[in-house]
C-alpha cells in the first residue's frame, strides 16, 4: 500500500506541470489549429463556419489531451434533434469536453434551415457545417464501419477514438465518455 | 490485480501530462486495452449483427404491397436480368433530392432488364409522412413508373442490412437467385446532379449488362436512418 500512496502522490505533484494549465480554458472556443474554413454564412448574429473535409480534418484529429466530442447531425433529421439536447447537457456539465455539431445540411439551406434553428434552440455547443458532396471519399476516413447513415458520432482524446453510429441519450454519453477519462 | 491496475493508470497519467517520451504510447496501448469497456464492445456486436448482405451474396425475394395495392415479388418479374432495389422514403431529404434521378433510372434500364423496386423502410408509426397513403400521394406526384413497397412489419430491410434511405442493392439474377452485385449510393453528389463525376448505379447496371463486373461494388454516402 505504502508504495502506491507515494506514486499517488508523486502524480498529484507533477499533474500541475505545464500543459494542464490548459485545461483551465473552460468553455474557450479557440482550437489549437489555423480553422481554414471554405466560407462563413452568417445571419441574425450567427456565424456558420463551413468546411470541406480536408479542412474539417483537423477537428477530429486534436491532441491536446481532451476529450472532443464530434456529433454528426442535421436538421432534419429526427433522431438527431431528438439527441441534440444531451450533446448540450454534456457541454455544459462538462465544460473540459468539446463538443461540435458538425451540420450535414445541405449548404444552400444554412440561412433558411439551420441558422434559424441554432437561434430558436438556443444551441451552446459549436456548430459547423461539413459541405463535401463525394461522400463515399470521407466518410470512410470517419470510420470504416459507418454506413453513412446520421445521427453518427465520434469521441476522442489524442489517440484514442471511438466511433458509434447510433442515437445517445445522455447516460449513454456519460458512459461513453468514462472510457475516455483517463 | 486492482492495484495493478491503477498503478497503471496513475502511471501514464503523469506522463501524459508531461508530454512524454517515446515510450509512453506503448504504456498507454496497455491501458486503453485495459479501458475498453463492455458498452463500446457491445455497439460494434450490434453493427456486425445487422451488417445484412455483402457484394456476392443471395438476396431473398420478399411480397410487399405496392402503391396501387398490388403485392410484388422479385419472382413476378420473368423476363428481367436483375433489379436496382432502391431503399427510399417520402421525408428524408436526401431521398428526396434523389426522386428524380430514381424515375431516370427506371426509365432507362427497365427497359434493358434491370427494372427499379422502391421500397420504402420505415415504420409509418413513427413517421407519418412515410405512411402508406402518404407514398401514394408522393409517388403520383413525382410520376414514379416503378413500384413503391412499404416494408409492412419491417421484415425486409434488415435481412438486405440497409441502414438509410437512400440505399441502393442491385441484383443481378442468375440460377441461383437474385445476386447482388452493388450496394451504395446512386452517384457521388446529392445535392447537385449537374456536379455528378462518378454515376455509381448506371456504372454498375451498364458493366453487368455488358456481361462485366461493376467497377464499384460498394459505396457509401450520407442518409437518414431508418425509422424503427
Amino acid at each position: 500500500m505504502k508504495p502506491f500512496s507515494v506514486i499517488v502522490a508523486f502524480v498529484m505533484g507533477i499533474a500541475s506541470c505545464g500543459s494542464n494549465e490548459e485545461a483551465s480554458n473552460i468553455g474557450d472556443k479557440e482550437s489549437s489549429f489555423e480553422r481554414n474554413p471554405k466560407e462563413v454564412v452568417s445571419d441574425a448574429g450567427i456565424d456558420v463556419e463551413v468546411f470541406d473535409f480536408e479542412n474539417f480534418k483537423p477537428f477530429i484529429h486534436q491532441n491536446d489531451d481532451k476529450i472532443h466530442v464530434i456529433n454528426f447531425w442535421a436538421t432534419w433529421c429526427i433522431p438527431c434533434v431528438a439527441e441534440l439536447p444531451y450533446f448540450e447537457q454534456l457541454g455544459a456539465e462538462y465544460p473540459e469536453i468539446e463538443v461540435v455539431l458538425v451540420s450535414l445540411d445541405f449548404p444552400k439551406k444554412i440561412k433558411e434551415n439551420l441558422i434559424p434553428f441554432i437561434q430558436k434552440n438556443n444551441l451552446q455547443s459549436e456548430v459547423i457545417l461539413l459541405d463535401e458532396p463525394d461522400a463515399n471519399k470521407w466518410i470512410p476516413q470517419i470510420d470504416s464501419t459507418w454506413s453513412g447513415a446520421i445521427p453518427a458520432t465520434i469521441i476522442y482524446k489524442n489517440d484514442k477514438s471511438q466511433f458509434y453510429e447510433q442515437s445517445f441519450n445522455f447516460v449513454e454519453l456519460e458512459v461513453a465518455i468514462a472510457a475516455f477519462k483517463n | 490485480m486492482k492495484k495493478i491496475h491503477l498503478l497503471f493508470l496513475v502511471f501514464p497519467l503523469f506522463i501524459i501530462s508531461c508530454g512524454g517520451g517515446e515510450t509512453v504510447e506503448d504504456v498507454t496501448e496497455v491501458i486503453d486495452s485495459l479501458e475498453q469497456t463492455d458498452e463500446v464492445d457491445m455497439t460494434s456486436n450490434e453493427i456486425n449483427a445487422e451488417r445484412g448482405y455483402a457484394v456476392g451474396d443471395y438476396a431473398i425475394d420478399f411480397s410487399l404491397m405496392n402503391i396501387d395495392d398490388q403485392m410484388v415479388s422479385l419472382s413476378d418479374y420473368d423476363e428481367v436480368k436483375g433489379f436496382i432495389v432502391i431503399f427510399t422514403c417520402n421525408h428524408c431529404p436526401y431521398a428526396v433530392a434523389y426522386e428524380d434521378r430514381i424515375v431516370a433510372l427506371d426509365a432507362l434500364y427497365k427497359t434493358q432488364g434491370y427494372p427499379v423496386i422502391a421500397i420504402n423502410p420505415n415504420n409509418p408509426d413513427v413517421m407519418e409522412e412515410d405512411s402508406f397513403e402518404n407514398m401514394k400521394i408522393r409517388a403520383a406526384e413525382k410520376g414514379f413508373t416503378f413500384p413503391y413497397l412499404l416494408d409492412d412489419g419491417q421484415k425486409v430491410f434488415p435481412q438486405y442490412g440497409a441502414k438509410k434511405t437512400p440505399h441502393v442493392y442491385i441484383l443481378k439474377k442468375d440460377i441461383t437467385g437474385n445476386k447482388v452485385e452493388y450496394i451504395g449510393a446512386i452517384d457521388d453528389n446529392y445535392g447537385d446532379e449537374a456536379a455528378v463525376t462518378v454515376k455509381y448505379v448506371e456504372d454498375a447496371v451498364n458493366a453487368l449488362l455488358s456481361g462485366e463486373e461493376p467497377p464499384i461494388t460498394s459505396t457509401v454516402a450520407i442518409g437518414c436512418s431508418i425509422k424503427m
